[in-house]
Parts: C-alpha cells; sequence; structure tokens
C-alpha cells in the first residue's frame, strides 16, 4: 500500500512530499503545476488581452495601413492621439457622454451601495414579520428578466419626461436584488449581534445603530458591491440607447452613434473603443485582485 | 427600551429617585417602540419601490399593452386581444430570431462552461504568481459588450479579416462570418464567450477549492490517474454551481441585445436577419420602423415564458445530470471513508 503526500511530509520534509505529489499527481493547491499548466494559461491570457491590445493598434494607425494589413503591426502606429481628438471633435457628443457615464455610474454605484447595506442591515440583524419571506422574495426577483419590461418602462419614463435624462438610467438602477443579498450574505456573518445590543443600550436609535455600528463593519463587501455596480453600469447599453438617445448618451451609447456615422474609418471607431475602455482598465489594475475575490466570495455563498 | 435598574452610588440616588414627567416618557417609549417596529421595513422599502416601479410593474403592464394597438408616439390605441401575438408569431422573422437566439445562445454557453471548468482546474494549484494569473483571465470583463463587439466586429471582418487572414495561412478559405447564418452566430458567440469565460472560470475555482482534499488523496491511493479525479470527483462536486452558472447564463443568453446590435453599423440583424435575435426584434418593432409598442410588448411576453420554460427545463435536466453524479460521488465518498478507518492517516 503507497503512503499518502502528508505522510511523506511528516517523515521526509515538504519537499519530498512535492515531489511524491507530482509523481502521483495529486490535485488541489498542494499540486506544483507544470509548463502545461503555464503554457495553457498562457494561452487563456494571450487571448484575452490581445483583443484588447489590437483596439489600441487600430486607432493608433489610420486607416490605408489598417487596409492593407489585416494582421496589424505589434508596434503601435504614431496617430493614436490624431485620432483621440478626431473623435472628440467628431459630431457626437464624446466628452459629453465620457461626463455622462462617469456621473451614472457614480451616482448608482452609491445609490446601490446606500440602499442594499440598509437593507442588509434589516435583514441579518433586525426582527421583523416576514423577514424571511420578503428575502427569499428579493432572491426570487433576481431569476425576474426584468429587461423585459422596457416598453412599459418606456412609456413611463416618457410620461415623466425622463428620456434623454440621465435621471432615466439612475432611477431604475438605483437598488439590486443581488446588492441587497450581497449585503444581507456578509453582514449575517461579520456584524456581531452584541454589538447592535450595545448601541441600542447605549441610547442610540436604529438610524443611528446603522451608521456608527453597522455601516463601519459592512465597508469591505460595501466596496466590492461599488465595484461591481459601477462595472455593471459603466458597460450597461440597452437601456441608455433605449431611454436616452443620441441627445445624451452614455459611453456605450456614443459608440454606438460613432459605428453608425463612421463606420468606415476603423481607426477612429477603436479610438472611441480605448477612451470608454481605459477607464475601467485604471480601475482594474488598481483594484483587479478585489473584484478576483468578489467574484469568488460570491460564489463559495450565492 | 429597556433601563436595566442598577444600584446606583448614593449621590445620584437622590437625582434618579424623582421620576420624570410622566407624559415624556411615554412619549419617547412610544418613540422607540415605533423606531424598532418600524425601522427594519423602511429600510428594506427602497428595494420594493424599484422593484414595484421598474420591476413588477413594467412586466405587468407589458401584457396590457400587448393586447392594444399602442404606438410609440401616437399612445394607446384599440384594444385587438391576441392580435399583436399573432401577428408577431406569424412574421417569419420571428421564428428567424427565435432561431438565432437560441443557436447563439448554445455556442456561447456551451464552450464557455467546458472552458471554464477547464480554466478552473488549472488554476487550482499552487500556482507562482497567483493573483496575477487570476486577474489576468478576468481582464475581458471589464471590456464593455458594446466596445467587444465592435473589436470583434473588425477581427471577424469578411474579407481582410485577422481571423480570415490567420486561417489563410493554414489553408482554411476565407469564411463569411458576416453574410453567412452559422458563421455569424459563431463570431457573436465568441464576444461573449471573450468576457464571460474568466469570470466564470472563478466562480468554479472557489467552488472547486470548497471541495475537500482527502477525496483526491485518497482517489490516489485508489490509482486515479488526475483526468479521472477531474472526472470523478471535481466535475460532480461542482454540480450546484454548474446549475447556477447555467440558470444564470441562461437568462442572460436568451436576452442577448449588444454584441448583435452592433455586430454591423446597421443594427438590424444582418441583410438577411441571419443574425437578429429576440431582443433585436423587439427593439426593432418598437422603435424601429414599425413603431409599434403593442407587438413588441407580444415580442416580450413570448420571450419572457420561453425564458420560463428553459428555466424550468434546465433545472429538471441539470437536476436529472446531477442525481447521476450524486451516484457517483457517494459511492467515491463511501471509499475514502472505509480506508481513513483503517488509518492512512
Amino acid at each position: 500500500m503507497s503512503v499518502s503526500v502528508p505522510m511523506i511530509r511528516q517523515t521526509a520534509g515538504p519537499a519530498a512530499a512535492r515531489a511524491a505529489g507530482r509523481k502521483r499527481g495529486i490535485g488541489g493547491p498542494n499540486r506544483r503545476p507544470g509548463w502545461v499548466s503555464y503554457t495553457l494559461l498562457g494561452l487563456v491570457i494571450a487571448l484575452s488581452f490581445y483583443p484588447i491590445y489590437y483596439s489600441f493598434l487600430l486607432a493608433s494607425s489610420d486607416s490605408a495601413t489598417i487596409a492593407q494589413n489585416p494582421v496589424p503591426s505589434l508596434i503601435p502606429g504614431p496617430h493614436f492621439f490624431d485620432n483621440i481628438g478626431r473623435v472628440v471633435g467628431a459630431d457626437i457628443k464624446f466628452w459629453e457622454a465620457v461626463g455622462n457615464s462617469v456621473i451614472v455610474s457614480v451616482v448608482t454605484a452609491a445609490s446601490v451601495v446606500f440602499f442594499s447595506t440598509l437593507a442588509g442591515f434589516a435583514f441579518a440583524r433586525l426582527h421583523f414579520r416576514g423577514r424571511r419571506q420578503l428575502l427569499v422574495f428579493i432572491i426570487a426577483t433576481m431569476a425576474v428578466p426584468a429587461q423585459l419590461g422596457v416598453v412599459p418602462l418606456f412609456i413611463v419614463m416618457s410620461k415623466l419626461e425622463w428620456t434623454g435624462k440621465l435621471i432615466g438610467v439612475i432611477v431604475p438602477g438605483m437598488v439590486t436584488a443581488f446588492g441587497v443579498f450581497w449585503m444581507t450574505q456578509y453582514l449575517e456573518s461579520a456584524l456581531p449581534h452584541e454589538l447592535i445590543e450595545a448601541a441600542r443600550v447605549d441610547g442610540c436609535s436604529m438610524m443611528q445603530t446603522f451608521w456608527h455600528v453597522a455601516a463601519p463593519a459592512a465597508r469591505p463587501a460595501a466596496a466590492m458591491l461599488a465595484l461591481f455596480t459601477f462595472v455593471s453600469s459603466w458597460t450597461n447599453f440597452f437601456w441608455p440607447f433605449i431611454v436616452l438617445g443620441s441627445s445624451n448618451p452614455t459611453l456605450p451609447v456614443a459608440l454606438q452613434l460613432l459605428q453608425a456615422s463612421y463606420f468606415k474609418d476603423y481607426a477612429l471607431i477603436m479610438a472611441g473603443v480605448v477612451i470608454a475602455t481605459v477607464p475601467l482598465l485604471v480601475l482594474f489594475v488598481v483594484a483587479g485582485r478585489h473584484l478576483v475575490s468578489g467574484i469568488m466570495q460570491g460564489a463559495v455563498k450565492g | 427600551m429597556a433601563v436595566t435598574p442598577a444600584p446606583a452610588p448614593p449621590t445620584s440616588a437622590a437625582r434618579t429617585s424623582t421620576p420624570p414627567p410622566p407624559q415624556r416618557r411615554s412619549f419617547r417609549d412610544l418613540r422607540g417602540k415605533l423606531d424598532v417596529k418600524l425601522s427594519p421595513y423602511l429600510y428594506i422599502s427602497p428595494f420594493f419601490i424599484v422593484f414595484a416601479v421598474v420591476g413588477l410593474f413594467p412586466l405587468a403592464y407589458t401584457a396590457f399593452v400587448s393586447v392594444h394597438e399602442w404606438h410609440l408616439i401616437g399612445g394607446q390605441g384599440e384594444f385587438v386581444g391576441l392580435g399583436n401575438f399573432i401577428d408577431v408569431i406569424q412574421q417569419p422573422t420571428f421564428a428567424t430570431a427565435l432561431r438565432n437566439t437560441f443557436s447563439i445562445f448554445l455556442l456561447s454557453s456551451v464552450p464557455q462552461v467546458i472552458a471554464a471548468i477547464i480554466i478552473a482546474a488549472v488554476l487550482d494549484a499552487n500556482l507562482r504568481a497567483r493573483t496575477f494569473w487570476r486577474m489576468g483571465v478576468l481582464l475581458p470583463y471589464v471590456v464593455m459588450p458594446v466596445a467587444a463587439a465592435l473589436i470583434f466586429s473588425r477581427l471577424f471582418a469578411d474579407d481582410a479579416g485577422l481571423v480570415n487572414t490567420l486561417l489563410g495561412g493554414i489553408g482554411i478559405d476565407p469564411i463569411r462570418w458576416h453574410a453567412d447564418v452559422i458563421p455569424s452566430h459563431v463570431a457573436i458567440a465568441t464576444m461573449v464567450n471573450f468576457r464571460w469565460t474568466g469570470y466564470n472560470a472563478l466562480i468554479f475555482l472557489a467552488a472547486m477549492q470548497a471541495i475537500p482534499r482527502d477525496l483526491y488523496e485518497a482517489a490516489v491511493l485508489d490509482g486515479a490517474s488526475r483526468v479521472r479525479q477531474f472526472l470523478s470527483i471535481t466535475v460532480p462536486m461542482l454540480r450546484p454551481t454548474i446549475i447556477f452558472v447555467v440558470i444564470t447564463s441562461t437568462i442572460g443568453g436568451l436576452q442577448i441585445f449588444d454584441e448583435p446590435r452592433m455586430f454591423d453599423q446597421f443594427g438590424r440583424g444582418g441583410s438577411d436577419k441571419q443574425w437578429m435575435t429576440v431582443t433585436l426584434f423587439l427593439y426593432d418593432l418598437g422603435w424601429g420602423a414599425q413603431k409599434s409598442f403593442g407587438r413588441a410588448a407580444a415580442v416580450a411576453w413570448l420571450l419572457f415564458l420561453i425564458i420560463v420554460v428553459i428555466g424550468l427545463l434546465n433545472f429538471a435536466l441539470t437536476r436529472r445530470i446531477a442525481s447521476a453524479g450524486t451516484a457517483l460521488e457517494t459511492k467515491k465518498r463511501r471509499r475514502p471513508g472505509a480506508r481513513s478507518n483503517g488509518g492512512a492517516r
């Protein structure tokens, strides 16, 4: 009978255990992967990265060069800033679109975080009739394809005269079922009952308890929720496209307008793509690891 | 609020012994009680208000709109019963859109789930620079679908596109990625896969890390190869996660809009509707040439029903596969139990 890896580690040290593990091909975190793994991952990352870099290559080139070389040279061309200038100067309100996207994404993220934390606090730590059922209801709404309500939603927005205005995009996204669920999950594990009781005994009102006890405890999960909400609101196209139209676009809508008017001018279109993508790439460099752990935590709990 | 009657020090006893004015006290009590009773409902109400206004009401009202003549600008017209539904179903575009939607959905979800599980399995190891690799596979997630569509529609250009040039390099004739039905679906599915494969891989990775490691050790003792371990332990143990990913990607995938809308500059699903999807059709009916909200609403309801049916089918199917997996899994699990009694550890 063969011996197990932990046993080898005990008797012959970790190096021997690793060697044995490799030979026997044990799965999991103790496995030291070989070159096959790294090659595969390298390939995946190249495939993830190349299309983004490709948009930059085209954005720094010009139409003649693009037409001649279907496979662009890996070295960027000299026209990047010309093309950016042309995008901003095009008769699409591209600069305004950048501003609009920033406003919509920041306000939506802040609002989702605030209302979800508030609701998460109530669901995780307060006692009230119907708590379970209401939470189950909220989770169930995540499966409702709400996008299919666009027609009446548009009618409502026209009645309110919110079409063409940012508020028409912001209000429908103010709070999400996912946000409430996420914060409830987190606060259930991160907010001790004793802390709330202590605050109550000290005479805090409910709102003060939320503000001084629950909100600080919720901070890590709230930051992740803010990140994900920001990304999804920045990349959102369908509803802004319908409700905003060409008069007051966000970035995805502006890209559509750019494509519609300049579809032959790939250098120009790709310059627009770069402008729309770079802010999230910066965010990714700064906070990508939090996105990674957010997805992984959400998966375990969800 | 409960105030605990603690033995007070003598000096303050004199002060506290005078009872506060009864009226004020009861008012404070009442306010405190109301605070406790009402606050929770107040805190959860924003979700319900927003959901009622932008989720529930529109879905219900869609039914009302769908049985009326309704023009984008003219507004509500006559009651037409099922007229809009009949009209829509009789349009050949509807059948085409349905076919395209399912085809794109299958081409994006099946390879994506398989690739994501494989990538996760590779990531689930003691890698050097682990965070780098994990972030690397997630990178496309920050590219908006509209931008991805613009990039890929160029990569998949019919003539002088990068993909066709590369294929030409290995002796394959140029594929008409925009003009033909299935190639256009492959191109659009590639955009979806580009953005979501890494994301789903991280979900699977998290689930893999929750699998008890002694299962693998036991399998090794039984002489299982790494591929066998993957098929007999990893995949069955991932079952709930696979169900989760499949169901979420069904709900999203059947509503696909951004990528097909941006695949060419016209956004009407191609010259022969070769990549027209149901949501694109919905948009075209409501805001395109016809401006018929009644018909658009009918399509919305039909798609809603389809998603519900597919969702239930999905659930039943994955449960079926799941229970087959369970049998395998319990068999596996019983073995390590027997072994560890033998004292291998």
